[in-house]
C-alpha cells in the first residue's frame, strides 16, 4: 500500500539554518528547510521572482534570502514579504520519530507512485 | 445524584468498571478530575509499571539535585488509593489489551475487565541507536530508577556525559554536577534547549552553564558510546573527540509510548489519536497525557495534561466539554538560572519582534507580535513579566494600546501616562543617568542635543551616550524627539536594520569588547533580531574574522551561497567553475586538464575572463566536488572567481618578452597573487601588473595597480572598472619589488580593516579620502610594516584551498541531495 506521506530522510541530515535539496523526476525540486529554531519546511526550490534556488539562500528566523535578487520568501507560506510580490508552493511536511515526511501528492500529484532513494 | 462520601461494597455490582493503565501524573490526574465530579460512578482499578505510588515526574530534577527527597514529591501516597477504594496494580505492567472481550492481560497473567479503558502510559525515553547504547552506564531520565542510578553514580565522582542539551538534558546536567561530577553535555543542534530558546538566549545559557564549570558541546553527534570492561568508559563523537564518561545519561527527547494501543489496533499516528473528548478510535476506550495525539499535536509538557484530564473527566461523568489544545510555556527547572518561553517564536507571517537586550545585566528579552496580538516571548536573565505575558498569549488580549511599552513590561506597561515611552523619559529628572557606560545624564544629553546635536550619531560623538552598548539609544532617541520635536536627523546609515550601529561603531565594538562569535555581537550590541537578517549576518561574519584570524569560527550560515560553494551561482542554479592561474599563466597540462574537465562535467561554455582566467560555465552543484578534484590533480587551486575575496592578479608579458617592457610584470604580478591568494575582503579585490606606462594590464582601474617604470614601481590605488569608472588614485613610487610587495600588502590590510562590507576600494577612497589614507600609511615610519605583518598573520589561516577540502569530502552535505523522487513503474492492467 502507498502512503499518504513520503519519507525522504533523517532530521539530522539538515543542518539548523540551512536547507537541502530534493529533485523529483518528473516533477519540481523541493528545497526542505531546517531553521536555526530547528523547524523544517519545504518549498518548490524556485523564487517566484526569477526561479532562483531558494534551497542556496540564507535562512533568518522562518525567511530565506533568495541568492540571486535577495527576495526574502516566507518559509511557512512561500510568499514573497516586504514590497516583492509572488508565492511558491509551499509542501505539507511533518517529522516523526526523526524522519522527515512529505505530503505525497504534493510531491508528486495525486494519482501516481513513486519512491524515495 | 447525592454521591455518597463512602464507598459502599453492595454498589459493586452496579457500577462500570474503569481502568486506567498509568499510574503517573495523567492517569492520576484524570481519576482525581472523575472522582471530583462523580465519586460513585466507577469502580477503579490503575496499573502501573513502576513498583509505587503515584509521584511528580517532573520533580525528580530537584531529586537528582539533591534539593528534594522522594516522599516530598509524592502525589498521592498509598491512603489515597485506599480512601478512594482504587485497585493500585504497580510492577506488573499490562502486556496488552483485548478490545473485543474487553479485558486486558498483564505480565503476570492477570486478567482484568472493563467497561471504559483510559490509556496513560506517557512516553518513553529515546535511545539513539548508536554502538554501545546498551551498556551498563548508560541510563535515561524518565523516572526514579534512572535517577538512583545517576546519584549512585555521582557517590563515585567522576566524569559524566550527558547527551542531549534540551529541557531534561540539561536538568540533568545540572543535578549531576551538584552532586559533584564533572560534566559534559553533548548536544546535535548548535542552540542549547533550540525547541524552547533562540539562538541568542541559547548562548547566554551556554555562558552561564559554562561559567558554572560543566562543557557544553553543541553541534556534537555522537557516534559511539565506548566501553571498558564491561561498563561505559566514554564517548566518541563523529568528529573523533573522545570524551571519558563513568556514566551516559541520554537525554535526547521522548516518543508517545503508543505500543500497548497499536497492537491492540486502535488509530496510532504520532501518539495515541484522541477527539477533543479524548476518545479514541474505540468509543469504550480514551487516552490522555504524552501518549496522545490531539488535532495533530504531542505534548511533552505537564501543563497541556490539566486540560486534557478536565475534558476527559468531563465527557467520562456524561457533561462532555471537550479540550481545544494548549499553549505551552516552558521554565527551566536550574537554580539561578531564570529562562521563560512560550507560544510561538519562530518568526510567522506578520509577525513582529521586539527585542531587549541588556548586555551588562546578561538579559535577553523578546515578544512577538502578530497583528494586535502577543503571540510567543523569550526571555532569558529577567522573567518576572513571564507569566503576564504567558496570560496575555493564552487570552489572546488586544495589547495594541501597550504595544510601544510591551517589552519593559507589566509595571512599565500598565502604568497609564508611562506606556508612552516618551513620557516616561519626559517625567525623569535632570540628573537621571541615561548611559550606565558612559555616566552621561538626562542633563548632559539635553544640553548636548540642544547645543546642535541633532542626530543619534552626533549625540554619540560629542557625549558618548549610547556610544559603547547600545542599551540606552531608545532613551536618547526619546530625548532628541523631546527636545527637538520632529527635527530630529537621521544620522548615518546603520549596518542594517537589526542594529542602531553603523558600520563603523561594530567594527570598533567587535574589537573593544572582544567579541568573538556572531550570537556574541549581536547580545553585546542589542541587536533587535533574534538571528539578524541576510545583509548583517555576512557583514559580522566578515568583521570577525577580519578582526580575530585564526581564532573566528567561520561561519558558513552566514556566507552568500557562492562563498559557501566555492563557485558562482548563475541564473539557471547552476554554478560555474574558475581555477586559479597565477598572475594569467598557465601551461599545456593545466589547459589539458581543463578542456577535460570542461567535456566530463558538461560545460555547456567556456569563457576567458577579464581577469585572464578560465571560466566553465553550467556545472551542477553535485558535480563540484569532483571536477574540483581533477582540477586538483593537475595542480590547480580554486580561483575564488566568487568571493568577497582577491581576485585575480592581471600582468601584461613585461620585460621578458616585451619590446617595451621596462620590469618583469609577469613575475611581480605571480608574486604578489601567491602572496594575497585566499584572503577574504569587504568586497571583491581585483589587481593588476603593467610592465610599462602602456598599462596593457588595465592596472589603473584596479583596487590595487602597479605600472613599472625604469626606476622602480608605480603604485595606484582605489580604481574599478564597474558601473561608476573609476581611474585609480596615485599612492607613491617605490624601488624595488619587495617594496612594491609590503606596500601593497599594506594597503590591503588597511582596506581590509577599515571599509565597509560590501564597499569596494573605490568608494571607500572617496569616502574617507585618498588624504586620509596617505596619512594612515605614511605618517609613522612602522605602519606600513605593522599592517603587512597583519595581513601576513592573517594569510596564514587563509591561504587553505577550499576546493581541495571539498574535494576530500568535507561538507558533502552541501553539494549532495538529500534524497531523490522517483515515480514507479507502473504496471499496464490489459
Amino acid at each position: 500500500m502507498i502512503g499518504k506521506w513520503l519519507d525522504i530522510g533523517s532530521v539530522n541530515q539538515i543542518e539548523p539554518g540551512t536547507a537541502r535539496t530534493l529533485p523529483v523526476q518528473g516533477g519540481e525540486e523541493i528545497a526542505v528547510f531546517r531553521t536555526m529554531n530547528g523547524e523544517f519546511h519545504a518549498l518548490v526550490n524556485k523564487c517566484p521572482h526569477k526561479q532562483g534556488p531558494l534551497s542556496q539562500g540564507i535562512v533568518h528566523g522562518n525567511v530565506v534570502t533568495c541568492p540571486l535578487h535577495n527576495w526574502n520568501i516566507s518559509l511557512k507560506t512561500g510568499e514573497a514579504l516586504g514590497e516583492d510580490k509572488g508565492c511558491v508552493p509551499v509542501i505539507p511536511l511533518k517529522v516523526d520519530a526523526g524522519r522527515i515526511f512529505l505530503l505525497r501528492e504534493a510531491v508528486i500529484g495525486p494519482s501516481s507512485a513513486a519512491e524515495a532513494a | 445524584m447525592n454521591a455518597p462520601a463512602t464507598f459502599d461494597p453492595s454498589a459493586i455490582s452496579q457500577r462500570e468498571k474503569l481502568v486506567v493503565i498509568g499510574n503517573g501524573m495523567a492517569g492520576c490526574r484524570a481519576v482525581e478530575e472523575i472522582l471530583a465530579r462523580d465519586p460513585a460512578r466507577y469502580d477503579i482499578a490503575i496499573f502501573g509499571a513502576e513498583p509505587r505510588v503515584n509521584y511528580n515526574r517532573i520533580m525528580l530534577s530537584p531529586v537528582l539535585a539533591g534539593e528534594k527527597s522522594f516522599d516530598e514529591i509524592v502525589i498521592n501516597d498509598q491512603a489515597w488509593y485506599d480512601d478512594n477504594a482504587i485497585t493500585l496494580i504497580a510492577g506488573d505492567p499490562v502486556d496488552h489489551i483485548d478490545r473485543e472481550r474487553k479485558t486486558l492481560v498483564t505480565r503476570s497473567g492477570r486478567v482484568e475487565p472493563y467497561d471504559r479503558l483510559i490509556i496513560a502510559t506517557g512516553s518513553d525515553p529515546f535511545i539513539i541507536p548508536v554502538p554501545g547504547s546498551t551498556l551498563p552506564g548508560v541510563v535515561t531520565f524518565r523516572d526514579l530508577d534512572d535517577v538512583d542510578k545517576m546519584l549512585a553514580a555521582a557517590q563515585q565522582g567522576g566524569d559524566a556525559v550527558v547527551i542531549g542539551g534540551g529541557l531534561l538534558g540539561l536538568e540533568a546536567a545540572h543535578g549531576l554536577c551538584l552532586q559533584g561530577m564533572k560534566v559534559t553535555v553533548v548536544h546535535l543542534m548548535p542552540t542549547l534547549m533550540e525547541r524552547q530558546l533562540d539562538e541568542a538566549a541559547g548562548f547566554l545559557l551556554k555562558a552561564e552553564l559554562e561559567r558554572r564549570g560543566q562543557t557544553i558541546l553543541t553541534g556534537a553527534d555522537t557516534e559511539a558510546i565506548l566501553e571498558q570492561d564491561g561498563h561505559v568508559a566514554g564517548v566518541r563523537l563523529k568528529d573523533g573527540r573522545e570524551i571519558a564518561a563513568d556514566i551516559v545519561v541520554m537525554a535526547v527527547g521522548i516518543r508517545p509510548s503508543v505500543s500497548l494501543a497499536k497492537a491492540a489496533g486502535l488509530e496510532v499516528e504520532r501518539g495515541i489519536v484522541v477527539n477533543d473528548h479524548m476518545v479514541t478510535s474505540d468509543p469504550a476506550v480514551m487516552a490522555v497525557g504524552e501518549c496522545v495525539q490531539h488535532r495533530g499535536a504531542c505534548y511533552g509538557l505537564v501543563a497541556p495534561l490539566w486540560d486534557m484530564c478536565r475534558a476527559l473527566a468531563d465527557e467520562a461523568t456524561g457533561a462532555p466539554s471537550g479540550y481545544a489544545g494548549s499553549v505551552t510555556s516552558t521554565k527551566l527547572k536550574v537554580s539561578g538560572i531564570d529562562l521563560f518561553s512560550a507560544g510561538d517564536f519562530s518568526g510567522s507571517d506578520g509577525s513582529e519582534d521586539i527585542v531587549m537586550r541588556d548586555a551588562a545585566r546578561g538579559i535577553y528579552k523578546r515578544v512577538v507580535v502578530q497583528g494586535d496580538k502577543l503571540i510567543g516571548a523569550v526571555l532569558y536573565g529577567d522573567t518576572a513579566d513571564g507569566n503576564w505575558y504567558f496570560d496575555l498569549l493564552k487570552k489572546g488580549e488586544d495589547i495594541s494600546d501597550i504595544r510601544e511599552a510591551l517589552i519593559f513590561g507589566q509595571a512599565y506597561a500598565s502604568g497609564g501616562a508611562l506606556a508612552d515611552p516618551n513620557a516616561a523619559v519626559a517625567a525623569l529628572s535632570d540628573d537621571a543617568e541615561i548611559c550606565g557606560c558612559n555616566g552621561v545624564s538626562k542633563g548632559q544629553v539635553v544640553a548636548c542635543i540642544s547645543g546642535g546635536a541633532h542626530s543619534l550619531d552626533t549625540v554619540r560623538s560629542t557625549c558618548k551616550a549610547s556610544a559603547s552598548c547600545g542599551s540606552c539609544t531608545g532613551l536618547v532617541e526619546s530625548l532628541l524627539a523631546l527636545t527637538l520635536g520632529g527635527a530630529v536627523e537621521s544620522g548615518p546609515k546603520t549596518l542594517c536594520k537589526c542594529t542602531s550601529f553603523t558600520h563603523d561603531d561594530v567594527r570598533r565594538l567587535i574589537l573593544e569588547k572582544a567579541l568573538k562569535s556572531i550570537p556574541e555581537a549581536m547580545q553585546e550590541l542589542h541587536w533587535t533580531t533574534p538571528e539578524g537578517c541576510a545583509s548583517c549576518r555576512p557583514a559580522l561574519n566578515y568583521y570577525l574574522l577580519c578582526a580575530w584570524p585564526g581564532e573566528y569560527v567561520d561561519d558558513q550560515k552566514s556566507r552568500f551561497v557562492n562563498e559557501r560553494l566555492h563557485a558562482n551561482i548563475q541564473k539557471d542554479g547552476t554554478y560555474s567553475v574558475v581555477p586559479r592561474m597565477w598572475g594569467g599563466l598557465t601551461t599545456p597540462d593545466e589547459l589539458r586538464a581543463i578542456a577535460d574537465a570542461a567535456e566530463k562535467y558538461g560545460a555547456r561554455t567556456v569563457k576567458v575572463t577579464g581577469g585572464q582566467r578560465i571560466d566553465l560555465f553550467g556545472i551542477r552543484k553535485e558535480d563540484l566536488p569532483a571536477i574540483w578534484a581533477d582540477l586538483n590533480a593537475a595542480g590547480m587551486v580554486s580561483g575564488h572567481a566568487y568571493g568577497k575575496a582577491l581576485r585575480t592578479v592581471k600582468t601584461c608579458v613585461g620585460s621578458e618578452w616585451c619590446r617595451f617592457g621596462t620590469q618583469d610584470s609577469t613575475g611581480l604580478g605571480v608574486k604578489i597573487e601567491r602572496m594575497t591568494w585566499g584572503s577574504w575582503m569587504p568586497h571583491k579585490f581585483k589587481i593588476a601588473v603593467s610592465g610599462c606606462p602602456r598599462n596593457c594590464a588595465e592596472a589603473t582601474i584596479k583596487d590595487f595597480g602597479v605600472v613599472c617604470v625604469d626606476s622602480g614601481y608605480e603604485l595606484h590605488v582605489g580604481g574599478n572598472g564597474g558601473i561608476h569608472v573609476r581611474a585609480t588614485d596615485f599612492l607613491c613610487k617605490v624601488e624595488t619589488e619587495e617594496e612594491a610587495l609590503e606596500y601593497c600588502a599594506a594597503f590591503i590590510q588597511l582596506y581590509r580593516e577599515q571599509a565597509h562590507y560590501l564597499e569596494r576600494t573605490a568608494p571607500w577612497v572617496e569616502r574617507v579620502g585618498l588624504d586620509s589614507i596617505k596619512a594612515q600609511l605614511f605618517e609613522a615610519p612602522d605602519t606600513i610594516r605593522q599592517l603587512a605583518a597583519r595581513f601576513r598573520i592573517s594569510q596564514k589561516y587563509s591561504q587553505i584551498d577550499p576546493w581541495a577540502e571539498r574535494a576530500g569530502g568535507e561538507r558533502a552535505d552541501l553539494h549532495q541531495h538529500i534524497a531523490e523522487v522517483r515515480p514507479l513503474q507502473v504496471e499496464n492492467i490489459a
